[in-house]
């Protein structure tokens, strides 16, 4: 078979199941049904995208084209208990964890108890009578324009939705732990997330992807709609820690109103393939955006981050710095997209793609793209791709440090900065902790 | 303690030293002068182990062991210490973690337990005020915005930290004003003990006003082509260097 025809087997077999999923669950909740519909278009005459796609250029998705995956389904049963997701704990004793397993919120394998007053967390069915919730859902993340986007609409029925009430600052942490558990056959994990952040909210969500146990391939396909309201300010973290063969897309769209804050930060450390899409949205006057990005990376694992931030309104600031080790045969890649609309005038935007490359064999490519509409804004960017600072590692080898310890220190202070700015301290010490683990494994494969 | 016997050493195919003698004895302060390119730096950094620097002859033994066959970690944690002549600015790396690491991976090699914090920060203290060094530069990522002065105190403390046998200072006077160099001489002549020997790489006279040589030596063409006490540093000041040009090339 060609690899085009397998492109297209694999996408009709999508659909297939899409239209079974539809007449299967799609009447309880009969106000989403036009929207699967339309997606269920969209994906049909886009497909899953090739390499010709020139933003799908680095990625080869053959992998996923050719296996024959099935969806997991809301009528899947599931296993994990809560000593299971515990060890994925990382923000705290207090931190509530949401186990989501292969796609859907597994509650009892969750600890949902002390969740704050004005802080609501579920599944599609307990916030069916919130008219503003579901009026958000399914609407944030344009499946007309990404065809992976419209895969996750029109086979996901068990989206988990976080809403924050009005001026409730939470401390305590929210982490979603998306549990992939690979079973017989390879598994489409269509997973889906809606936070709504109310006017002047504070809080902390964190998204980890894990596997447990072995079995077929899996792949994951993640839409995350975050809506920040007026003045709020919302702490967001993806981490990535699949297991080696992981298949991993997902797509995160933030819209930000007045006055709001954002910090998200995406440190990608597992999964085979893995491509992470951000798409931000300064909607507004007088919004701060930050981005940060650490990727690290051995084998051959493939991690494409591919973020857009969407200045739409004058007088916002946002400001993304990505960092990447990427050692063995691997490949990264970076293509940050910043848009300065018409209106955008006063935009203070800034952009930094900073690489390590340990080996021969590992790739980068990285791609700043600037378009500007407007003509009063700060813009800037920069890219680099080196080796780690021969001098540097002689000074402190110089000093009696081993070689294996001196590289591992170079390298967790090349990648630090970028968790450092992670606001949580016990978040922070844990995503160092998971960095310093990947970083050893870097160092014995070298 | 250190027998340099017949070096030879080329880097990027150009040969530097070219059939080198040295013999430093446990508390020996070695001065080692000479013109541009007579190879200073390049001793140093053979003796530290740069793998750029290739040695084509000749033998080091260093308290009874072959030094050339040592990794430059190895030869660190066998006593050795190199004062670097641009110290390497390493951002995102703490000063303190840096010689925490550092300190007790020497340990480990000579079996000895690893400082605990507190102890670690107590000696820290200590050596700190050898140098004049503020508290903060300890937290600050290693050399990162440091100026030339502050770099070259960075090393001396460092090397208090470290205690070695064999100190080479590699032109630790240059970029120093006086005051500076005041401090760092200081520093130094605190930790000459009688046991620990020093090899003082410079340009400059003035430095062996407050580093007081045993030993003088002139490196000319890769070789040392003549020794003596402090006095020789003297009369080079004065004299420059051609009067000994003239004398290597008479006797060849």
């Amino acid at each position: 078979m060609s690899t085009i025809t397998k492109y297209q087997t694999a996408s009709t077999a999508f659909v297939q199941e899409a239209q079974v999923f539809a007449d299967l669950y799609g009447s309880a909740h009969p106000t989403l049904a036009a929207i699967r519909k339309q997606a269920i278009v969209a994906f049909s005459n886009r497909g899953i995208p090739t390499m010709k796609h020139e933003e799908w250029k680095y990625v080869n998705l053959t992998s996923i084209a050719q296996t024959d995956y099935r969806t997991a389904s809301p009528a899947d049963s599931q296993k994990l208990s809560n000593s299971d997701a515990e060890q994925y704990r990382y923000a705290g004793k207090d931190a509530i964890l949401c186990v989501i397993e292969n796609g859907k919120l597994n509650v009892a394998a969750s600890t949902m108890t002390g969740i704050p007053a004005g802080v609501r967390i579920g599944s599609i069915d307990d916030f069916s009578s919130d008219a503003a919730v579901m009026s958000h859902l399914f609407t944030h993340a344009s499946f007309e324009e990404e065809a992976m986007v419209a895969l996750n609409t029109m086979l996901c029925y068990s989206p988990i939705i976080i809403k924050v009430d009005a001026k409730v600052k939470c401390d305590t942490v929210i982490q979603l732990i998306f549990a992939t558990v690979p079973g017989v056959d390879p598994l489409l994990i269509p997973a889906r997330v809606l936070v709504v952040a109310g006017e002047q909210s504070e809080f902390t969500v964190v998204e980890s992807y894990h596997t447990l146990g072995a079995g077929a391939l899996t792949f994951n396909n993640v839409v995350s709609e975050v809506v920040v309201g007026k003045a709020a300010r919302v702490h967001y973290s993806k981490i990535q820690v699949e297991g080696d063969e992981a298949q991993h897309i997902n797509y995160h769209k933030v819209n930000m109103a007045r006055d709001s804050y954002q910090h998200l930060t995406t440190l990608s450390l597992g999964g085979a393939i893995v491509r992470n899409n951000l798409n931000i949205r300064l909607d507004a006057e007088q919004v701060n955006a930050y981005l940060n990005g650490l990727y690290v990376l051995n084998q051959k694992q493939v991690i494409d981050n591919h973020t857009l931030v969407d200045h739409a309104m004058p007088n916002c600031y946002s400001n993304e710095l990505y960092k990447g080790i990427i050692g063995d045969q691997a490949q990264g890649v970076f293509n940050g997209k910043i848009w300065v609309r018409e209106d955008a005038q006063k935009t203070n935007a800034y952009q930094s793609n900073k690489n390590l490359l340990l080996s021969n064999q590992a790739s980068m490519n990285t791609k700043p793209q600037l378009e500007i509409y407007a003509d009063d804004v700060k813009c800037s960017h920069g890219a680099t791709t080196g080796q780690l600072d021969d001098e540097a590692l002689f000074y402190l080898r110089a000093r009696g440090i081993g070689e294996t310890v001196a590289r591992s220190l170079l390298n967790h202070a090349f990648a630090a900065d970028v968790i450092e700015q992670v606001e949580n301290e016990t978040l922070r010490e844990s995503l160092m902790q998971l960095l310093d683990v990947k970083l050893s494994a870097l160092q014995i494969e070298a | 303690m250190l027998s340099i016997k017949d070096i030879k050493a080329s880097v990027e195919g150009k040969q530097i030293l070219n059939g080198l003698n040295l013999e430093v004895k446990p508390g020996e302060v070695h001065a080692i002068m000479g013109p541009n390119g007579s190879g200073k730096s390049t001793l140093a950094s053979v003796l530290a182990g740069r793998e750029e620097f290739e040695v084509e002859g000749g033998t080091v033994n260093f308290l009874g062991k072959d030094l050339l066959d040592m990794s430059p970690e190895d030869r660190a944690r066998a006593g050795m210490f190199l004062a670097f002549q641009y110290p390497v600015e390493i951002p995102g790396v703490s000063n303190a973690n840096f010689l925490k690491t550092a300190v007790n991976e020497v340990r480990k090699s000579r079996r000895l337990a690893p400082y605990d914090s507190k102890e670690f920060l107590k000696i820290m203290k200590e050596k700190m005020a050898l140098v004049e060094m503020d508290k903060a530069m300890t937290q600050r990522s290693v050399n990162e915005g440091f100026s030339g002065g502050e770099k070259k105190r960075n090393e001396i403390f460092q090397m208090a930290m470290l205690e070695p046998t064999l100190a080479i200072l590699d032109e630790t006077d240059s970029g120093l004003d006086i005051d500076a160099l005041r401090i760092v001489s200081n520093g130094v002549n605190a930790l000459r003990d009688g046991n620990r020997s020093f090899i003082v790489i410079t340009h400059y006279q003035r430095l062996l006003d407050y580093i007081v040589p045993d030993f003088v030596h002139v490196l000319y063409k890769g070789r040392i082509v003549k020794s003596g006490t402090k006095e020789l540093a003297l009369e080079l000041e004065e004299k420059g260097y051609d009067w000994i040009k003239e004398e290597v090339a008479v006797g060849a």
